[in-house]
């Protein structure tokens, strides 16, 4: 069990059978009074968010959650199928709740996956992903158009801006939590 | 840390206080940071240091020595309250406590009033968020429920809702325009406060506000042992076992209030008084160390 006293920023409690991840946190206490928490809270799985203010006697539940390191297989339409990398196991997760971490999947990636009750909910990707350049325009040296970027597509299907020097068949590293282009990676 | 140039103007800022308090013909005094045996206070924790424990206010001390025949005294002293933390709150934290014998708490909200003008006009007060100049908001709890709250007063208390909507609704509209007193608070919210004598059930004390932030709590004292004893042992009650223990009385104390007709005290959190001269909005940034976990 967890005391009022330990809610904090990116803390995880279970409320109605729920994981919340807490994501504004507020201590308040007027004079004299009692200690008062505020916690604006994301639901885990469904995303809905609200907002409470705890008092000092409440108590919380640890959710049930885990992580396991997973190695990406392949997708059948909008099931993406996962490896455990210890016991081999194989599950999937929806492309709903992958959302935009779709873009940055390669087959035999590894990363992790958040179980809750024993049902994957999440993944965290790697910070830094190196993708192929599968469509760009050509470079043209001398190129006098004054453009600092262009659009490229990597091998995953997804499109960004690069330096204009970056050609077709090179790899990029894309960094994950922005989506955007780092540099070039010479192998 | 704090960078050299903010320390310097911490540094500016203890001497203005000291300043004034020393202009007013106030003694400076220092009392035990470590003490045997605290007010009873169900809503502080104190954090125990062996057989001691660490001040949470110099109150006790302070009242003793105005018993002991000393008419104006100030303290600016680190306090400690365990598990309070959070972006206007510090576990170790820098309080300013003054006191005055034969006065009352509308001497002490005049002397609010001077203080920060004065400490203003020395550091600047272009970060402040309000005007200190003209005379300051004076505001009855129960006008501020009425105004505010979705409860009154009396609801608010029966129900056990008064700290939350005083924290949500109330306290966010004081201090907006000019420095706010909210006063008045009703009796059993001031454990160690005078009755107002046209309505027993309100206490003498205040609460001063700027920007909806609170920076210091002050009263009329109690002095009459009999009661301020009784009003320990509801307290007392108020408390689990574990902490209530045996139900010391702080003896010396309640004999030093025998030796006071009247008195009025009060205590001021300079890191948040501070913070707003500074024009910051988290007392970790103000202080020269912040609290553990936030130093980056």
């Amino acid at each position: 069990m967890l005391a009022a006293s330990d809610l904090r920023k990116g803390l995880k409690i279970q409320i109605d059978g729920q994981p919340y991840i807490i994501t504004h946190f507020e201590f308040s206490k007027p004079g004299k009074g009692q200690s008062l928490y505020r916690c604006k809270m994301r639901n885990m799985i469904t995303g809905n968010q609200f907002t409470q203010t705890y008092r000092s006697n409440e108590k919380f539940e640890k959710p049930a959650l885990e992580e396991r390191k997973m190695q990406y297989l392949y997708n059948q339409g909008d099931e993406f199928h996962f490896m455990d990398t210890e016991n081999y196991e194989q599950t999937f997760i929806t492309r709903e709740q992958l959302g935009d971490n779709v873009r940055f999947l390669q087959d035999n990636m590894e990363l992790d996956v958040l179980f809750f009750d024993d049902k994957p909910i999440d993944v965290t990707l790697p910070i830094f992903v190196n993708l192929l350049v599968t469509v760009a325009e050509p470079w043209v040296k001398g190129d006098t158009s004054g453009n600092d970027t262009k659009p490229v597509t990597v091998e995953t299907g997804y499109e960004l801006q690069v330096p204009p020097f970056v050609v077709e068949g090179e790899k990029i590293q894309i960094d994950t939590r922005t989506g955007a282009y780092v540099t070039r990676v010479k192998e | 840390m704090l960078d050299p140039k903010r320390l310097q103007q911490r540094a500016a800022f203890f001497r203005a206080i000291r300043s004034f308090f020393h202009g007013q013909g106030f003694l400076e005094v220092d009392t035990p940071i470590r003490q045997p045996l605290l007010i009873p206070e169900h809503n502080i924790l104190p954090v125990p240091s062996g057989t001691h424990s660490l001040q949470t206010s110099p109150e006790l001390y302070m009242k003793r020595l105005l018993g002991g025949g000393c008419e104006r005294i100030f303290q600016i002293c680190p306090c400690f309250r365990k598990e309070e933390r959070g972006r206007l709150h510090l576990e170790e934290f820098m309080m300013l406590e003054w006191y005055r014998r034969d006065a009352d708490y509308l001497q002490l909200m005049q002397d609010c009033e001077e203080l920060v003008r004065a400490v203003c006009s020395d550091l600047g007060s272009a970060g402040f968020p309000v005007s200190p100049a003209g005379e300051w908001e004076r505001l009855t709890v129960r006008e501020a429920f009425r105004r505010y709250a979705s409860l009154s007063v009396e609801e608010a208390l029966r129900t056990e809702m008064f700290d939350l909507q005083l924290v949500e609704e109330v306290e966010p509209h004081l201090g907006q325009k000019k420095p706010t007193f909210l006063y008045e608070y009703p009796i059993q919210l001031a454990s160690l406060a005078r009755p107002k004598k046209e309505d027993p059930q309100l206490a003498e004390r205040f609460e001063l506000y700027v920007a909806g932030i609170e920076i210091a709590n002050g009263f009329s004292e109690l002095t009459d042992p009999v009661a301020q004893r009784a009003r320990f042992e509801e307290e007392y009650a108020l408390m689990d076992e574990e902490r209530a223990g045996n139900r010391k009385m702080p003896e010396q104390f309640l004999a030093a209030l025998e030796r006071i007709d009247s008195a009025a005290g009060i205590a001021l959190g300079l890191d948040r008084l501070f913070m707003l001269i500074a024009g910051e909005t988290d007392v970790n940034r103000v202080v020269t160390f912040p609290a553990a976990g936030l130093d980056r």
